[in-house]
């Protein structure tokens, strides 16, 4: 099992509730399905990985979605509004365990866990992906974003589709 | 199970451009499937040399739903074996890869080498007088069933059948070229991608050969310009219609160097990428192919999408579902910039892949209605003509077809029998 440990620089109080708050956003604008808002989670160089369980532990790359860069991810945006056909469903996220380490020069990692119920349109939800997120936040202004989103399922054998971000 | 006991299937055309849609849902069907076809005279994909590259070094898979392991053995050979336990059914190798010295079984503790063979029964000769098999117990005779195997360029293939021919004549020349011309470079596993699909195995056959879908299903290609109606293309099954081989080809090589696909195309795309980079192709086989989707029956796919590579294997789970196993490669002398550009084009492919992701929720639709209507009627595959011939296009659905073919021969299913035409 591939572990990030969470060391003794643990960070509680303001920023780390900046930092839960960050996710609850994103998991909101996601589960609103404001896709438009999800980039902007993100600094302009920011990366989101979607990097199953099975491959991570393998130490194999395997990416579902590798977007380096802001840019990559709107066009994502794009294609899944206007492109790409999938199921019709409603993403529902809890995130828990959210710990946030310092880790220097400005940039705070951030372990948390995930799960996403999907909905289907007859009204049946099905557990459909849990697993962690693997973060990298910096403030700019003030406002947190993410300088990189690594999100590991565990649910490396998804059924049936990803389109909408984890 | 014999064909004939299977009722309510009826194949009225002999040419199979009416296909029952009974046979993507019926028990009995599937059932005989794993006899006939999967446990018959086919190979099966198993896995990569290099996926086993040390002596002892395992994985698991299945043909069909029949467990198997891939293991080397000491001194280098590699074999393959049913994961069934022989004394009394468990499951025998429970890690999904490793390496070890030894299988041990945890419910007897019955061990077996790297063959299957069995090499230690605890309690064999009872403790203190007492128990112990009788006398005439013969290890030789409780080993793990093995598959016969065939290596081809590193990609290995396993059959239970010894009337399987060899695997060379069994995939017949397109295939053997074109894996040859994939595969002749050392290759490196660069990741796996795994999709449960509610729907039949066969479904997802059949849309690896459906050219017809592949602008029209699959707006990404046209939306961002990525293939051009006039792209030159071809269908191949070459001597067994049951495999086939389809291709587009690049524009010529002024057009290609520096360019993306996406500047290639004859119309204005849609819509334009912010970032390009996912679409950025380098030109790598001299004899232009931009995309092979090699498939070979029953359930290998062997893909290479612009630079993306990749080994496919559906794994049939049930009438209703399957697993599509994606490995994806590259090569081991990639300069790292084509490693990149390999990685980027990921997102094109997979579960959340901007050129397949439509492919689950099409074949989840398809199973879900011929389930609703309880398997009656026909599907209709007329595209490209009624025969069964190598094309130079891709509008057609000709090698579905060729599929079925070799599927209802496998299976002894008599076809022409011109009832239910209706329907």
């Amino acid at each position: 099992m591939t572990t990030t440990k969470i060391s003794n620089r643990t960070v509680t109080g303001e920023i780390a509730e900046q930092i839960a708050v960050l996710n609850y956003r994103y998991a909101q604008a996601i589960d609103d399905r404001r896709l438009d808002d999800w980039p902007d989670f993100f600094i302009e160089d920011g990366r989101y990985l979607i990097h199953p369980r099975e491959n991570r532990d393998r130490g194999l790359e395997g990416y579902w979605i590798y977007c380096d860069s802001k840019r990559m991810m709107l066009d994502r945006v794009l294609s899944l509004k206007e492109v790409n056909l999938y199921n019709i469903h409603y993403d529902r996220h809890s995130i828990s365990n959210i710990l946030v380490e310092d880790a220097g020069g400005g940039v705070y990692h951030t372990r948390s866990n995930y799960t996403v119920v999907q909905t289907d349109t007859g009204g049946i939800s099905t557990m459909f992906s849990v697993g962690e997120y693997f973060d990298q936040v910096v403030f700019m202004d003030g406002e947190p974003r993410f300088k990189e989103k690594i999100v590991v399922p565990d649910t490396f054998a998804v059924s049936p589709l990803v389109a909408i971000p984890l | 199970m014999a064909p004939d006991d299977i009722v309510g299937l009826s194949w009225p055309k002999d040419d199979l451009t009416m296909i029952p849609y009974g046979v993507y849902i019926n028990a009995d069907v599937f059932d005989l499937e794993m006899e006939r076809i999967f446990h018959g005279p086919s190979w099966n994909y198993l896995g990569l040399e290099v996926e086993i590259p040390e002596p002892g070094d395992f994985v698991t898979t299945s043909v069909g739903t029949t467990p198997v392991v891939l293991n080397r053995g000491r001194d280098g050979s590699i074999h393959a074996f049913v994961n069934r336990c022989a004394h009394r059914g468990a499951q025998v190798v429970r890690e999904t890869h490793g390496n070890t010295k030894v299988h041990t079984c945890i419910y007897h503790q019955w061990s077996y080498d790297h063959a299957g063979k069995l090499v230690g029964v605890p309690y064999r000769n009872g403790i203190h007088g007492n128990g112990g098999f009788p006398n005439d117990f013969q290890p030789g005779a409780h080993c793990l069933n093995k598959l016969r195997i065939e290596i081809f360029h590193g990609i290995v293939f396993g059959t239970f059948s010894e009337a399987t021919p060899s695997l060379v004549e069994y995939m017949g020349t397109p295939l053997k070229e074109r894996i040859e011309a994939l595969c002749t470079r050392p290759i490196k596993v660069t990741g796996y991608q795994r999709q449960r699909v509610r729907g039949n195995w066969k479904l997802y056959i059949e849309n690896v050969k459906d050219c017809y879908h592949g602008s029209l299903l699959h707006s990404f290609n046209s939306c961002f310009g990525m293939f051009r109606s006039t792209q030159r293309g071809s269908s191949v099954m070459g001597e067994h219609p049951y495999h086939s081989v389809l291709t587009t080809y690049g524009v010529a090589e002024s057009e290609m160097v520096g360019e993306t696909l996406g500047a290639i195309a004859t119309h204005k795309p849609k819509f334009e990428l912010e970032d390009s980079s996912v679409v950025d192709v380098f030109r790598e086989h001299t004899d232009g192919m931009v995309t092979t989707i090699l498939t070979m029956f029953p359930c290998f796919v062997l893909a290479q999408i612009a630079n993306h590579l990749g080994f496919r294997l559906i794994r049939p789970i049930s009438p209703d579902e399957f697993e599509l196993v994606w490995t994806n490669f590259e090569y081991v002398d990639d300069e790292p910039w084509q490693s990149e550009v390999r990685r980027k084009q990921g997102n094109l492919l997979g579960p959340a892949g901007y050129l397949a992701m439509e492919d689950a929720e099409a074949l989840e639709l398809a199973q879900q209605s011929i389930h609703g209507d309880q398997g009656k009627g026909h599907a209709f595959i007329e595209l490209g003509g009624r025969a069964f011939e190598d094309q130079d296009h891709l509008v057609t659905e000709v090698p579905i077809r060729g599929f079925w073919k070799g599927y209802c021969e496998i299976m002894g299913f008599a076809t022409g029998d011109g009832t239910a035409a209706s329907s």
